[in-house]
């Protein structure tokens, strides 16, 4: 080795132990956050924030299943005890009939501090009488049953008020006293986690406790545990790719071996033809992390496709160039490599702008990666080479198809048939080329999918989608906006435009609500007057009235309610799902549910929002929508942009409109052939295809160039090294095509058939020249 | 004839009328008779006495009935309202609140509204789930008893009585476990 040799290798060496030492330290996320767009709008930052930190990315929905409905019931509260003790949830309901007595008590005697229907007016004789009257006639209702036992105590009906606000809604049936499924074969709870939604480890624990602990309390009875929710979805998709990630890896490496094996039939060339694809995964990871602070799983898995087209570097460079003849190689071969890598980067390029930080990441990954395995294949490969290095004579191969190749070429005819055919496939079905759906690119399966979903039903907790949202800088101030939004929500509700709403405020109302109300409550001399007046014309006399008396005195002087009070009731978990701190202040979420005729106003709610600033409407099923379509939208024409860029690379580099239009032709085909495919298999494009596509021209210029140039494309040995390439390319994202992550498979997908009809197209392209 | 002379053929008339009905009239008779009733509209008058207050509170309103699932209870005085047992689902609207619960959520509540179904349909095997049954009268003018066996039922209501004539129920009177009472009378709207 020479002097300039050694030092590249060290170089080379120096620079592995730095990526290898980034790569450790930095961290694998798999939540959301590959989500969260760069530049987000006010309702676009809220949906991720609800999606990684809301109330909703917290709840565990837990069924109990199998046994009989007593054993279940007692299991429900055995479980809801264990979990309220662990610590790890904020609160843990199951509809016990003792949690809702509390709840109810702590209604009951704030009531005076609670009820919108206090006010000054109430309290007079007029107000009294008419309330007290109301009180009355109720009782000749069938909810008289309900209230004759407060009547005494609540002549003024302010329990009915608290109650009737939220008595709408129903809550999930109950079986043995504790919530249960409407056919009663399902116990159910809900558990809040303290670990936030990005924080899956924490979530992980919360889980496994909910596991632990049925594990202990169900003992031999039979019953079985179902979990559902956020904190089970993202722990499910953080195992699924990584155990997706490991396969991929396991088989596409053990396939690649193998080709690599055969065309060979040397171990040297197999672990130097590997050293550049492992030095530009490190180098690709390293990038990552130092550019975006963390790697997401499913970059990684991307790594796996990395090899696919890093590995095609060395195989050129094996298969290519002969022993003692580097000179020769770096001379014929390099330049037609170097221009493919630069087309490659010019796709992967275009990502890099995305503001889908998962593009942005992909693109970072792939760019890194490709420069670092073309050096190392250029620079350090001939360095390790040993003296004595045989590989198996691959020119039989290249001869062997060359025929075939050839007859392909006199057949250029089927080449526009099936342009065309794709063409217009892809016109017939272009409303439903397109996948909007952001739910698409979710690991999850369809069974825990439909238990969420029947769990959710079951739970009454199906239509979260719509929420009012205010910001305010502290608690009360977001308390005194919730009350101020909740007023116009109120006339909403009125006219039907929404069906109901819930507000932090009905719980904990601000302190000069609580203190307004307080000072419409008469002295005790003065209510008993004002009582006597107002009970002249009714049929019940005052002496009955006395705990009246009493409650209205002892809640004139009683403190004002807060957070704090509310602590470990399901009202308490309730307000802390609705009132949030966030790092800019505090953020009230005001959920709004749908009217008779399921639907909710958006226009009305936007209205009646519109006079309170910073108040926002969000329809978070929309909104994910939406910000998927911007996503797609954007990577289109990003991976538009790639294309010209590409274009004009292949232009100024081949300064030949034929040959550019030649080593075009094939690429631009393979794409639509690829897409016309998957459309007629009926299988929707995502962003992910998209990036597949990208790869494919990626790949497929490699192809299209060595047979655009002419010492290359006859040479029996290039066509070789081309098979070989594509077979590995072919195995690497065949794996990925077989993933049931739907990121993966949507890469693999594209690429594999991309890559081999670019190899083919390409071949028939390669020109009237005799190929041989 | 006097009219003292046909009082006293009257309780011979009566016993030659006897045969018709004595060895049939018994809960199952009245279970049939209560079956075959068609539903329909009801005006109704309910009349409480709740020891809170000084006089009883009366409230009427229209009872529409569509066997044997479903009753409505629509209140005119002294407030409107409206009440629906549908299935499983009992409904009252009263201005804008709307209540509603899941009677099988509610064993106590779906026990009370079963006793007055299962008397509407008459469906004797849903009634004896729950209640103890005493029929005495004729049948023209005959009363049912229920007394609930569940002191869970009982903690409620101690004795409800249905009074009627024939397939027809004419008035219901509930007796609280507090000591208040309820009576309801119904008369048929003839709509048809």
């Amino acid at each position: 080795m020479t002097r300039s040799g050694r030092f590249v290798v060290a170089l080379w060496l120096l620079g592995l132990a730095a990526f290898a030492l980034v790569a450790w330290r930095g961290q694998f996320t798999t939540d959301m956050s590959a989500f969260l767009p760069q530049r987000p709008s006010d309702t676009q930052r809220l949906l991720v924030e609800q999606l990684r930190e809301g109330s909703l990315s917290r709840l565990v929905l837990i069924g109990i299943e199998g046994a009989d409905a007593p054993t279940r019931a007692r299991l429900s509260k055995a479980l809801a005890a264990r979990l309220a003790a662990s610590g790890l949830f904020t609160g843990v309901q199951n509809g016990d009939a003792t949690e809702l007595a509390r709840d109810r008590d702590l209604l009951f005697n704030n009531r005076y501090l609670l009820s919108p229907a206090v006010n000054a007016g109430r309290f007079t004789v007029a107000g009294l009488r008419e309330a007290i009257g109301e009180s009355i006639d109720m009782l000749a209702s069938p909810a008289g049953m309900m209230i004759k036992n407060l009547l005494p105590r609540d002549p003024t009906g302010e329990m009915m008020e608290l109650i009737g606000a939220f008595a709408g809604q129903q809550g999930p049936a109950s079986r043995d006293g504790v919530w249960a499924s409407q056919d009663g074969k399902r116990a159910l709870l809900m558990a809040q986690t303290v670990a936030r939604g990005s924080d899956t480890d924490g979530q992980g624990e919360a889980v496994a406790r909910v596991r632990a602990e049925f594990t202990a309390v169900a003992d031999d009875s039979g019953a079985q545990l179902r979990v559902s929710g956020a904190p089970v979805f993202s722990l499910e998709a953080r195992a699924t790719i990584r155990s997706e990630v490991e396969r991929l890896a396991i088989i596409s490496a053990i396939g690649i071996i193998t080709v690599l094996l055969l065309a060979y039939r040397s171990f040297t060339a197999l672990t130097l033809g590997l050293l550049p694809v492992l030095s530009g995964a490190l180098a690709g990871v390293a990038a990552v992390i130092l550019g975006f602070g963390s790697i997401h799983g499913i970059t990684i898995g991307f790594g796996a496709t990395l090899i696919g087209e890093s590995v095609d570097y060395s195989i050129y460079y094996f298969v290519q160039s002969r022993q003692g003849y580097d000179g020769e190689w770096r001379a014929r071969f390099w330049p037609t490599i170097r221009l493919g890598v630069l087309t490659s980067l010019c796709g992967f390029a275009s990502l890099l702008f995305s503001g889908f930080p998962g593009l942005a990441q992909l693109g970072l990954f792939s760019m890194s990666g490709l420069v670092v395995a073309a050096l190392i294949t250029r620079f350090v490969l001939p360095q390790l080479r040993p003296a004595r290095f045989v590989i198996r004579d691959t020119t039989n191969l290249g001869r062997a198809v060359a025929p075939a190749i050839g007859k392909l070429g006199r057949r250029r005819w089927v080449i526009a048939v099936l342009a065309v055919a794709a063409v217009g496939v892809l016109v017939a079905h272009q409303d439903r080329l397109w996948n909007t759906r952001l739910s698409e690119l979710s690991p999850m399966s369809p069974e825990l999918l439909a238990l969420d979903a029947s769990l959710r039903a079951d739970l009454g907790n199906s239509d979260q989608g719509y929420l009012a949202v205010v910001n305010a800088p502290t608690r009360e101030a977001a308390l005194l906006a919730a009350e101020r939004v909740a007023t116009r929500l109120q006339s909403l509700v009125d006219t039907g435009a929404i069906g109901s709403f819930e507000s932090p405020s009905r719980f904990l109302p601000s302190q000069p609500t609580q203190q307004a109300r307080r000072a419409a409550l008469p002295e005790r001399t003065d209510l008993a007057k004002r009582l006597q007046a107002a009970l002249a014309e009714l049929p019940l006399r005052a002496d009955k009235l006395q705990g009246f008396l009493d409650d209205v005195e002892v809640a004139k002087g009683q403190p004002s309610l807060d957070a704090e009070a509310l602590r470990g009731t399901s009202l308490g978990v309730a307000v802390d799902a609705m009132l949030q701190q966030r790092s800019t202040g505090w953020v009230a979420l005001l959920p709004l549910h749908t009217n008779a005729a399921g639907s909710v106003d958006a226009a009305a709610v936007r209205a009646a929002l519109a006079s309170e600033p910073g108040a926002l409407f969000l329809d978070l099923g929309e909104e994910s929508t939406r910000l998927y379509a911007e996503y797609l939208d954007e990577a289109i024409w990003l991976s538009l942009a790639g294309f010209v860029a590409i274009t004009l690379l292949l232009a100024g580099a081949l300064r030949s409109g034929r040959r550019l239009l030649r080593v075009l032709t094939p690429l631009v085909l393979a794409v639509l052939l690829v897409m016309a495919a998957l459309a007629l298999v009926g299988e929707r494009l995502t962003l992910l295809h998209l990036v597949g596509l990208l790869l494919a021209v990626a790949v497929g210029s490699n192809y299209a160039l060595f047979f655009d140039d002419d010492n290359a494309a006859g040479d029996p040995r290039t066509l070789a090294s081309l098979l070989v390439a594509n077979a590995t390319t072919v195995i690497g994202f065949g794996a990925l095509a077989t993933s049931t992550v739907p990121v993966l498979h949507a890469i693999g997908i594209t690429v594999g058939p991309g890559a081999v009809l670019a190899l083919i197209l390409s071949a028939m392209l390669a020109g009237r020249k005799e190929v041989f | 004839m006097k009219t003292g002379q046909w009082l006293g053929v009257l309780p011979w008339l009566t016993f030659l009328a006897l045969p018709a009905w004595a060895g049939e009239w018994n809960i199952d008779a009245l279970m049939q008779g209560l079956a075959k009733h068609e539903g329909g509209r009801a005006r109704f008058v309910e009349t409480k006495t709740i020891a809170l207050l000084d006089k009883p509170v009366v409230s009427s309103g229209e009872l529409n009935y569509v066997p044997p699932n479903r009753l409505e209870k629509r209140t005119t005085r002294p407030r409107q309202e409206l009440m629906v047992l549908d299935g499983d689902q009992l409904r009252l609207e009263r201005g804008k609140q709307v209540f509603s619960i899941r009677l099988s959520d509610q064993p106590e509540a779906l026990a009370f509204v079963d006793s007055l179904r299962g008397t509407l349909a008459g469906d004797k095997a849903a009634l004896e789930k729950n209640y103890k049954l005493t029929l005495s009268g004729t049948p023209d003018r005959w009363m049912l008893d229920l007394l609930p066996d569940d002191q869970r039922i009982a903690a409620y209501v101690l004795r409800i009585t249905f009074g009627g004539s024939h397939g027809r129920v004419e008035w219901i009177r509930y007796l609280q476990a507090d000591g208040d009472s309820a009576v309801m009378t119904i008369e048929p709207l003839d709509d048809r």
